[in-house]
């Protein structure tokens, strides 16, 4: 064999070997982070978790309900705000607008999903908070609806550009207007996607810190309607993990491994709303 | 359907350079009259001048070798060409004496329905296909018993009563196909335009289709585009045959396929290119 070949031969197994492991680093680490936090938060939640308030400083025990329920109100207000702006938006992209157009709005909704979210937090801060005088459960929903909203827009898009044509003449050739055609043809033939995009979405906003620091604030007791700062489950993690209570600390560990489950059942309503219905085969 | 109110059928108006259906056409009422059209996608002209008149209740083939503008032509029947934004039309199309270009689109495309070349039944189950245009176009009466008329009409009742509310993709491609036909039936079309309906169809889902065809001309006028020449013989009243956007012929089938008044049209039915 020349030294040629062994040489080839050589580089070769040396970059499939590479490749693997770093493929093996990306894997482990979430394998890692997830029996950490199964570890360190297992041992801390209980019955009591789910349905206490916080107790005051140096009592032992308490719960986070407050913060559970507040993340809820969040991405319920935030949804109800973000998705329909999105989705609306991305049908215009997809199926009204000409190419011009598209492209512009379609290069700043990239830019507005990559808006840092602590930047997003201030303009909400600005636009809600300051207006009102109040930190609030609708400024904290304002913040993350707003960064719902290019995940939405773009994923509308990209689902609708996929609904075949035929399927749209099919319907126009029926006497349906396009609007008809795009609410009872198109979106039904993309709504798997369009739902599962959505899901998404909300599992990564669900996570976010930042923008709720300075918009739904915290709260260590219940907060009653939508216009009083609010608990929520990643400041809650923020504020007790650096804390210097070791019993702060287990349920700091706790809170993350109820968010890391609330977001695991969002992705898998996901994956079970891909799974069902009629789908348009692939050709 | 009084043949008085329809336009006089002569044979001028079908006229074009050397392109005059005789015999029959003379007598029919036409159900669809096109005039003088151009068309163009952007600035490329894709028909020259065309005339053409679809005799009610028959079968009218457009033939022709590939990007002749046949489908371009079907498609302009019911204004799906309108679907691209570069496209024109110059000239006039009437359906029952109106120009089509003047109505509303929507209206227009319940009267003039059309099957496409492959299947493309909706992401719904099969009662829902046929029900769709019933539905979006809010008419009245027994959406079960039309569906059922119109699975009946397209010869797949009996193969789907069963399962309708399965979804149409567990349908065979020619089963679909007839599904699509169910499904621009149900409307009850005047006219019904077939895009090349069978190029993606087995030979006995052809057959199937071809059959249904001929039954289906009692109901409802028939204009098909097709590149399968025996395909037309079989199936249709009246041939078009055109060539590089220009009508070279338009006569009663059997006379185009025997003693074409058109050398160019002798050399493509008898293969010598296309």
């Amino acid at each position: 064999m020349s030294t040629r070949v062994k040489w080839r031969r050589f580089v070769s197994n040396f970059m499939l070997t590479l490749t693997g492991l770093c493929a093996l680093v990306s894997v482990s680490v979430l394998f890692l982070i997830l029996g950490y936090l199964v570890y360190n938060g297992g041992t801390s939640i209980n019955w009591a978790f789910f349905t206490q308030l916080p107790k005051p400083v140096g009592e032992a025990g308490g719960g986070m309900a407050n913060a559970i329920v507040g993340s809820a109100k969040l991405l319920m207000a935030a949804s109800l705000f973000g998705v329909p702006i999105g989705f609306l938006g991305g049908i215009y992209l997809a199926e009204f607008s000409g190419s011009a157009v598209a492209s512009v709005v379609r290069y700043a909704a990239d830019l507005l999903n990559g808006v840092p979210s602590i930047v997003i937090g201030i303009f909400a801060y600005s636009m809600v908070v300051l207006p009102f005088k109040h930190f609030s459960t609708l400024a904290g929903a304002f913040a993350l609806g707003l960064m719902m909203i290019p995940i939405t827009l773009r994923s509308t898009e990209e689902f609708l550009n996929g609904v075949p044509r035929y399927l749209r003449e099919g319907a126009m050739a029926l006497g349906a207007s396009k609007w008809k055609t795009i609410a009872s043809v198109v979106v039904p033939a993309a709504y798997r996607g369009i739902l599962t995009a959505i899901l998404l979405a909300l599992a990564r906003v669900a996570g976010e810190t930042a923008p709720l620091l300075f918009t739904a604030f915290g709260n260590r007791y219940w907060s009653e309607g939508w216009g009083q700062p609010t608990a929520s489950l990643p400041v809650m993690i923020f504020t007790y993990a650096v804390s210097p209570y070791d019993d702060w600390h287990r349920q700091a560990w706790a809170a993350g491994l109820v968010l890391l489950g609330l977001i695991l059942i969002i992705n898998i309503l996901a994956r079970t709303i891909l799974s069902r219905g009629i789908a348009v085969p692939r050709s | 359907m009084q043949a008085s109110s329809k336009p006089g059928i002569s044979v001028n108006i079908v006229s074009n350079v050397g392109a005059v259906a005789h015999g029959e056409t003379a007598q029919l009422p036409l159900r669809m009259t096109i005039s003088k059209v151009n068309f163009y996608y952007g600035s490329k002209q894709i028909l020259f001048d065309i005339n053409l008149g679809i005799a009610d209740k028959r079968v009218t083939a457009l033939i022709g070798p590939s990007g002749c503008g046949k489908s371009t032509l079907l498609r302009a029947l019911n204004r799906m060409h309108e679907t691209v934004h570069t496209s024109r039309l110059e000239g006039e199309i009437q359906l029952d004496g109106q120009n089509i270009l003047a109505q509303d689109v929507t209206t227009l495309r319940r009267r003039v329905g059309m099957v496409f070349q492959r299947p493309n039944p909706f992401p719904k189950s099969i009662f829902d296909n046929v029900a769709y245009g019933l539905r979006i176009n809010g008419i009245k009466g027994s959406t079960s018993e039309m569906v059922e008329k119109s699975l009946r009409r397209a010869a797949l009742w009996e193969e789907v009563k069963d399962h309708l509310h399965k979804s149409a993709y567990e349908l065979s491609g020619g089963q679909q196909q007839r599904l699509c036909i169910a499904r621009a039936l149900a409307v009850e079309p005047e006219v019904l335009l077939l895009d090349e309906p069978c190029s993606a169809l087995d030979p006995i889902s052809t057959a199937k289709i071809e059959e249904l065809l001929v039954e289906l001309k009692n109901l409802t006028t028939i204009g098909i585009v097709t590149h399968n020449m025996q395909q037309a013989a079989r199936v249709s009243d009246f041939t078009a045959f055109l060539l590089t956007g220009q009508m070279i012929e338009f006569n009663p089938t059997p006379q185009l396929f025997t003693t074409p008044s058109d050398p160019r049209t002798e050399a493509y039915i008898t293969g010598r290119f296309g």
